[in-house]
C-alpha cells in the first residue's frame, strides 16, 4: 500500500492499462500536452506518445462518438471529458447510440467504451462546471455508471470499468482529486456494482457516493460523540445499484438518510428511497430522509455555494430529524 | 440547381463496362426497386409498421458506390439504408425479416427498417438520428489505421446532416487526424419536407469540405457508372492514406419521405422532371444504345428479382417473433459464466 492522491490514482490505472493493453488510448480536450485539465493524465503523452494519448479538437459529441466507433472497431478507448456539463453535448452519442447499439443490432456489437469525466461543485466555478449529473446517466439502460469516492476505487473502478465489454462512465468528484489515500497498485480490478460499508453502525444508515462520502464521515463522527452510531454505506456504483446492500445496511438500521449531491427531484436519492420502500418498508423504523442539492444553478458566490450543496451540518439535521421522528 | 428539376445531364462517364459488370449493376439497382415496392405494399397491408423510408429514385448511389469497397471495409448509413445493405450483400431475406419484425431479421427484430445491422459484412447500422452516424465513423476509421489495417470506413448521410453539428466536427477530426473515412452525401434536396434552399445558406454541398481541408466532388447521382467511377477514385485515395473525401452524390427521391408523408411542400412537375433521369431507365436506355443488353437480358434480370423478393417475403412471413423473455437480453453483455 502507499499513499496518493485520487489524481495520482487515475492516472496510476491509465498507466497501468495503457501499458498492458496496446488496443487502450486515450482521448479528450487537453489530455495531452497540458496534462489534462485536472493533470490526471500529466506525463501520459511523453509516456505513450500521440496516437495513444490524444489531444482532440472542442467536439464533444464528435470525439465521444468517435470512441464508440473505435470501440466497434476493436480498440479500448477511454474518452476523457472535462466536466460533466460539457458532457451534455455528446448527449446524442451516449444515448442514442453508446446505450442502444448493442441491443438495437439484435447483440451483434459491442461497445467497450469507457468515458472519465469531473463532476460536482464546490470550487466556486459555477453553474456550467459545477452540477452533478451522474444521476441522469444512471436512468439510461445500455451504460454502467460508477462513482469513485476513494484512491483505491479511483484506480480500482477506473480498471473495472475497462474490463467491461460495455460502456462505463466513471465520474470523478473535482474535489477529491487533491485527497490522498492508501492504494494497492498490486491489487486486481474492482468488481462494479458492488456498493462499501465505510462505516459500521446501527442507528441509521448514511447511503451517499462519490464527494458526499467525505461528508457522511465527517457527519458520522460528530454523531459519534453523541452515541448515534451511524453506518455509512458508499454505493460506488449507480447503474447497476447494489440494492442488496442498500436493504441489508437498512434492514440493520431500520432509519436511512440519503445525501446525493444532485438536485433532490428525480434524483438518484429519490431511486434508492424508493427501493429501499419496495424492499424494506416492514424494517423501517422512520421515513427515509434526504439530503441533496438546493434546487438552483449553481451560484458563484462561496455562501451561496455552500448553502446549495450537501453539508456536514445538513446530514447531522437530516439524522436527528429520522431518529425522532418515531419513539 | 435546387427546388426545381435535375442539373442538365452531364457526359456520360466514357467508362468502358464490361457487359457481366453492367448487368450486376442494373440486377441490383433493379432488385433495390422491387424490393421497396413490395415493402410499400407490405406496408399497406400491416405487414410493416412503424416508419419506412423508401429509396427509389436514389438507386444509383448505393449500388455504384458499394463496388469501390472491399469486403473488409466498413459502412455506416442512415435510416434510409435499404439500398445500401442490398448493395452490401445483406439478403433480402434478413432485412424483410427486420421489417417484419420478425427475430431472424438482421437485427433480431429489434430496429425494424431504420436499423439494419449486420456484423459479418461490415454494416455498422442503420442510424436514424440525422448527423449521428458520422461520429461512429470517424471511430472506425480511427480503429483502423491504430491497427494498421489498409480499410475504408464509408460513411453515408442525407443532405439534412449537413446542417448538425456533427457533420462539421467529424469533417474537421477526420481530416486533422487524415482518417480513412469516405464521406458519402446523398443530396436529395430534401431535409425530410425542407428543400436544400430553404435550410442551407450555401447549397453547393460539396463546398462544405474546403472549409476542412477535405477534398470533393460533386457527381451526377444518377448516373451509376458516374457514382463508381467517382467513388473508386476517391475511395483510392482515402485508402492510400490521403486522409477523408467527400463525395456529394446529387439524387432525388420519387417517393414521399416516409409512409406519413403527403407531400405537401413539392411539386408534381419537379417529381415528374427528375422520374425523366430514373436512373434505372437511363442506364437501362445507355447499355441498349451499346448493345450491351437486350430485351431478353432484362427480362432475366426481373425474373431473377421476382423470385428473390418473393423468397425474401416468404423468409420473412415464415421467422419467428423473439421471445418476450428476451426483452433484456443484450442491452449488456451477456456474463460468461
Amino acid at each position: 500500500m502507499i499513499k496518493m492522491s485520487y489524481r495520482e490514482a487515475v492516472r496510476s490505472a491509465l498507466r497501468e492499462a495503457l501499458r498492458s493493453d496496446p488496443r487502450v488510448f486515450l482521448m479528450g480536450e487537453d489530455v495531452g500536452r497540458y496534462g489534462g485539465c485536472f493533470k490526471v493524465s500529466h506525463g501520459l503523452l511523453e509516456e505513450f506518445g500521440p496516437e495513444r494519448v490524444r489531444d482532440t479538437p472542442l467536439s464533444e459529441s464528435t470525439f465521444l462518438g468517435a470512441g464508440i466507433g473505435a470501440a466497434l472497431g476493436g480498440m479500448r478507448p477511454i474518452v476523457e471529458i472535462m466536466t460533466v456539463n460539457f458532457s451534455l453535448l455528446a448527449m446524442d452519442q451516449i444515448v442514442n447510440n453508446a446505450a442502444t447499439l448493442r441491443h438495437m443490432s439484435g447483440g451483434q456489437l459491442s461497445v467497450p467504451l469507457v468515458v472519465r469525466m469531473a463532476t460536482g461543485g464546490g470550487r466556486q466555478v459555477a453553474a456550467q462546471h459545477s452540477h452533478s449529473l451522474e444521476g441522469w446517466y444512471a436512468h439510461i439502460p445500455g451504460i454502467k455508471v460508477v462513482v469513485p469516492a476513494t484512491p483505491a476505487d479511483a484506480r480500482g473502478l477506473l480498471l473495472a470499468a475497462l474490463r467491461e465489454p460495455d460502456p462505463v462512465f466513471v465520474f470523478e468528484h473535482s474535489a477529491l482529486y487533491g485527497v490522498d489515500g492508501e492504494v494497492d497498485e498490486a491489487a486486481a480490478p474492482e468488481e462494479i456494482g458492488r456498493a462499501a460499508v465505510r462505516r459500521v453502525g446501527d442507528a441509521v444508515s448514511l447511503i451517499t457516493y462519490g464527494g458526499c462520502v467525505g461528508k457522511a464521515l465527517q457527519a458520522a463522527d460528530q454523531l459519534a460523540t453523541e452515541g448515534i452510531a451511524a453506518e455509512v454505506l458508499d454505493l460506488r456504483s449507480l447503474r447497476p445499484l447494489d440494492t442488496s446492500a442498500i436493504l441489508a445496511s437498512v434492514a440493520k438500521t431500520h432509519r436511512a438518510v440519503i445525501v446525493d449531491e444532485g438536485w433532490r427531484t428525480c434524483s438518484l436519492a429519490a431511486e434508492v428511497s424508493a427501493q429501499i420502500m419496495e424492499g424494506a418498508f416492514y424494517s423501517l423504523d422512520a421515513p427515509v430522509g434526504r439530503v441533496c442539492s438546493a434546487e438552483v444553478p449553481m451560484p458563484y458566490a462561496r455562501h451561496m455555494e455552500d448553502a446549495a450543496l450537501p453539508q456536514v451540518a445538513g446530514i447531522i439535521g437530516a439524522v436527528r430529524e429520522t431518529l425522532g421522528s418515531h419513539g | 440547381m435546387a427546388g426545381a428539376g435535375p442539373a442538365a445531364p452531364l457526359p456520360p462517364v466514357p467508362l468502358p463496362v464490361n457487359r457481366e459488370h453492367a448487368l450486376e449493376l442494373l440486377h441490383q439497382m433493379v432488385l433495390i426497386r422491387r424490393f421497396e415496392e413490395k415493402s410499400a405494399e407490405l406496408y399497406t397491408l400491416g405487414k410493416i409498421r412503424g416508419f419506412l423510408h423508401l429509396y427509389i429514385g436514389e438507386e444509383a448511389v448505393a449500388v455504384g458506390s458499394m463496388q469501390a469497397l472491399s469486403a473488409d471495409d466498413s459502412i455506416v448509413a442512415t435510416y434510409r439504408e435499404h439500398g445500401q445493405a442490398l448493395a452490401r450483400g445483406i439478403p433480402a431475406g434478413s432485412l424483410m425479416a427486420e421489417m417484419y419484425g420478425k427475430a431472424n431479421g438482421c437485427s433480431r427484430g429489434r430496429g425494424g427498417s431504420m436499423h439494419f445491422f449486420d456484423v459479418a459484412r461490415r454494416f455498422y447500422g442503420g442510424h436514424a438520428i440525422v448527423g449521428g452516424g458520422l461520429p461512429v465513423a470517424v471511430g472506425l476509421a480511427l480503429a483502423d489505421r491504430m491497427q494498421g489495417r489498409p480499410n475504408v470506413t464509408a460513411c453515408f448521410f442525407g443532405d439534412g446532416a449537413v446542417a448538425e453539428g456533427e457533420f462539421h466536427e467529424s469533417l474537421n477530426l477526420a481530416a486533422l487526424w487524415r482518417l480513412p473515412v469516405l464521406f458519402l452525401c446523398e443530396n436529395n434536396l430534401y431535409a425530410m419536407g425542407t428543400a436544400l434552399e430553404r435550410h442551407q445558406a450555401q447549397p453547393d454541398l460539396r463546398l462544405k469540405a474546403q472549409g476542412y481541408a477535405v477534398p470533393s466532388e460533386a457527381v451526377d447521382g444518377m448516373d451509376v457508372l458516374a457514382v463508381e467511377d467517382a467513388t473508386r477514385r476517391a475511395a483510392a485515395a482515402v485508402r492510400r492514406g490521403d486522409g477523408p473525401f467527400l463525395l456529394e452524390l446529387r439524387t432525388y427521391r420519387f417517393r414521399a419521405h416516409s409512409m406519413a408523408d403527403p407531400e405537401l411542400y413539392r411539386a408534381k412537375e419537379e417529381i415528374e422532371r427528375w422520374k425523366s433521369r430514373d436512373p434505372i431507365g437511363l442506364f437501362t436506355a445507355r447499355l441498349r444504345s451499346q448493345q450491351l443488353v437486350d430485351d431478353t437480358d432484362l427480362g432475366a434480370i426481373e425474373a431473377r428479382v421476382a423470385t428473390q423478393v418473393d423468397e425474401a417475403v416468404r423468409f420473412a412471413e415464415g421467422g419467428g417473433w423473439e421471445p418476450i423473455e428476451d426483452l433484456t437480453r443484450d442491452v449488456y453483455t451477456p456474463v460468461q459464466p
